[in-house]
């Protein structure tokens, strides 16, 4: 029953309210790397990856008033924030997820960093299987706009390992 | 084995003399053309793109249906992969000639283009949406594998030098650096989904979800990041979003192929299952068997086809385990699932009762009770701009501005605002009719689904 949907609930259970879609996308996607039960498929865009599966789940979500949607404007664009809701909470409750299911304190800390940073480390992990002096020079042509210093990639580095290493 | 019949593939095309050309980006004596129903002709003037469609792997893409299960709706439906990557080929270069007169190429990007084209599909297995569900598995990774990996197709790409078949593998997989080449074949719109839209309504016989391609392809403009839309060309780009549209509710998310989509995959959740538990099959899925084991290699995903799937689909009924002869049975003999509207807020409350009452009628809930939504889809409606999300279309405005088509376009506006989700519950409803047995259960269900509609 909606078993992927409930994941996603139980992850923003977890965390409180996520704000941005993008920081929503990146939080899942390094999750699914650190072995997380995500199934979202994803593909690489325009910043990193991103899972329109993932985008329709919570629109499905929002729809059923599983999760509150905030809209709000911020400069010339929109950024939309997320939480669960009462019903989320009931459906959450009638799945009955195995304790444990999805780790809330990765998931925590996750949330803890910037959207920005989320990006290069998906993207750092998207290239995973290359030799890390390709994968800094992936970024450097495919992120030229973010302006990633070395000291950011060596971070985004660091914060792999130390999440790997800590859950 | 794989590299015995490597060999003689290699042979047998040394015999054939296909080999001979060491760099082939030299134009074919005489230009080759495939008769096409929706692009009237397909043009082929490259030895490369001539050699890539020779290539075993590329071939393999005509015994690989475009819409896996839609054939069982619509039964037009029966056009292959092939088809739609020869015409999202010829898409591409009709588009890089229209472009090629509005800037300058570096002398590989044209047939890096081609290529990618041809090749963006390479990677699709016999009902892949369902496969990589249940197996976890990823085409894109198999088409990376496929251009990358000792294939026929590795060897055409390599002999163009350098990092070719890179080239080509990154653009299918949006990470190569020219991202406006890489939005001619992956964007909101681009050669692929231009074509399969086109295609898919012609074999499917609908008669909505035409637009004017010739004319999106004239009023396209490149720009650094994407290509843009002359303002002028903007009904011929709604008409386009409106055939996605179209085409996404009436062909791509039909019920009843959701339906035979939802018992295909129950089948392979079921065999899967069975072959964890060491049950004894009389016809033992060897060609998949390192599928089920994730240790599939390239050799054997070559091999996989759809004859190959409903070879065992036929076997298995006569298999012993019930519910998998009968869900190949019902596959094989059109005998789908039936389908209420469901509301997962208001199912949610009914679930443990159904789980609970199918058990005690003896019908698996696990295989026989399904909810089916719009985000299983592969599938996906225009969009407009959300910052950092997916790019949208830009038309490009008489004062050289950039503008976001549903900003401009009214029609666009008002489909993007519309409910793009919806959830189905299947369920055997000849079983729960057939009521000689369990037939409290059985009604009490029959009420629970239907009153779930709101009937």
């Amino acid at each position: 029953m909606l078993h992927e949907h409930a994941k996603l609930l139980s992850l923003l259970k977890g965390t409180g309210e996520v704000v941005g879609r993008k920081k929503l996308q990146k939080m899942v996607y390094i999750a699914k790397k650190m072995n997380q039960p995500f199934r979202e498929k994803y593909q690489f865009h325009m910043y990193g990856p991103y899972s329109e599966e993932l985008t329709l789940q919570m629109e499905e979500m929002c729809q059923a008033d599983f999760i509150g949607e905030v809209r709000e404007k911020k400069g010339g664009y929109y950024q939309y924030r997320y939480e669960i809701a009462a019903k989320g909470e009931e459906f959450l409750e009638a799945v009955r997820l195995p304790e444990g299911t999805v780790n809330e304190n990765l998931l925590r800390r996750l949330n803890d960093s910037s959207s920005k940073f989320l990006e290069l480390v998906s993207t750092v992990l998207y290239f995973e299987h290359l030799p890390k002096e390709e994968i800094k020079a992936k970024i450097e042509k495919l992120k030229a706009r973010q302006n990633y210093s070395a000291e950011d990639i060596e971070e985004a580095f660091s914060y792999i390992e130390s999440l790997r290493n800590s859950h | 084995m794989s590299e015995q019949y490597g060999e003689r593939e290699r042979e047998k095309k040394q015999r054939k003399g296909i080999t001979r050309m060491n760099r082939p980006d030299g134009q074919l004596e005489e230009e080759k053309v495939f008769k096409d129903p929706v692009h009237r002709y397909i043009h082929v003037r490259d030895q490369l793109i001539w050699d890539l469609i020779g290539t075993r792997e590329f071939q393999r893409l005509r015994r690989i249906r475009q819409l896996g299960t839609t054939y069982l709706t619509f039964h037009g439906a029966e056009h292959t992969r092939f088809n739609h990557s020869l015409g999202v080929y010829e898409i591409m270069r009709r588009m890089v000639e229209n472009l090629e007169k509005k800037m300058t190429w570096e002398t590989d990007e044209r047939l890096i283009c081609l290529a990618a084209a041809l090749l963006h599909d390479v990677g699709h297995g016999p009902f892949s949406h369902s496969f990589e569900k249940v197996f976890d598995t990823d085409h894109e990774e198999w088409t990376r594998r496929i251009i990358l990996g000792d294939t026929e197709i590795n060897e055409v790409l390599s002999r163009m030098g350098g990092n070719f078949p890179e080239h080509v593998a990154d653009v299918i997989a949006k990470t190569y650096e020219n991202k406006l080449i890489v939005s001619l074949i992956s964007s909101q719109i681009d050669a692929d989904r231009m074509d399969y839209l086109l295609r898919d309504a012609f074999y499917t016989g609908v008669s909505y979800g035409q637009f004017d391609m010739e004319r999106i392809l004239r009023v396209m403009r490149p720009m650094e990041d994407q290509a843009v839309f002359k303002h002028s060309g903007m009904h011929a780009v709604e008409d386009y979003i409106m055939s996605r549209y179209q085409m996404y509710w009436q062909v791509y998310f039909h019920p009843v192929t959701r339906s035979a989509e939802v018992i295909l995959s129950k089948i392979l959740h079921r065999a899967k299952k069975l072959l964890a538990e060491g049950y004894d099959f009389q016809q033992t899925p060897k060609h998949f068997l390192s599928l089920f084991e994730s240790t599939m290699t390239l050799e054997e995903y070559i091999r996989l086809d759809e004859s190959i799937i409903f070879y065992y689909f036929q076997a298995w009924e006569q298999e012993e385990d019930a519910i998998l002869r009968d869900l190949c049975r019902r596959f094989m003999d059109r005998r789908l699932f039936k389908y209420v509207e469901c509301d997962p807020s208001k199912q949610m409350l009914i679930w443990p009762e159904l789980q609970r009452l199918f058990t005690a009628a003896g019908i698996d809930p696990d295989y026989y009770l399904v909810i089916d939504s719009s985000s299983d889809l592969p599938y996906d409606f225009y969009r407009p701009g959300e910052k950092d999300e997916r790019m949208p279309i830009h038309l490009l405005m008489p004062d050289g501005s950039l503008r976001e088509l549903s900003r401009e376009s009214d029609v666009v506006e008002a489909i993007s605002g519309k409910k793009r989700t919806d959830h189905k519950l299947y369920f055997p409803e000849d079983l729960l009719l057939d009521q000689k047995e369990y037939g409290e259960e059985k009604r009490r269900i029959l009420s629970l689904l239907h009153d779930q509609e709101g009937m």
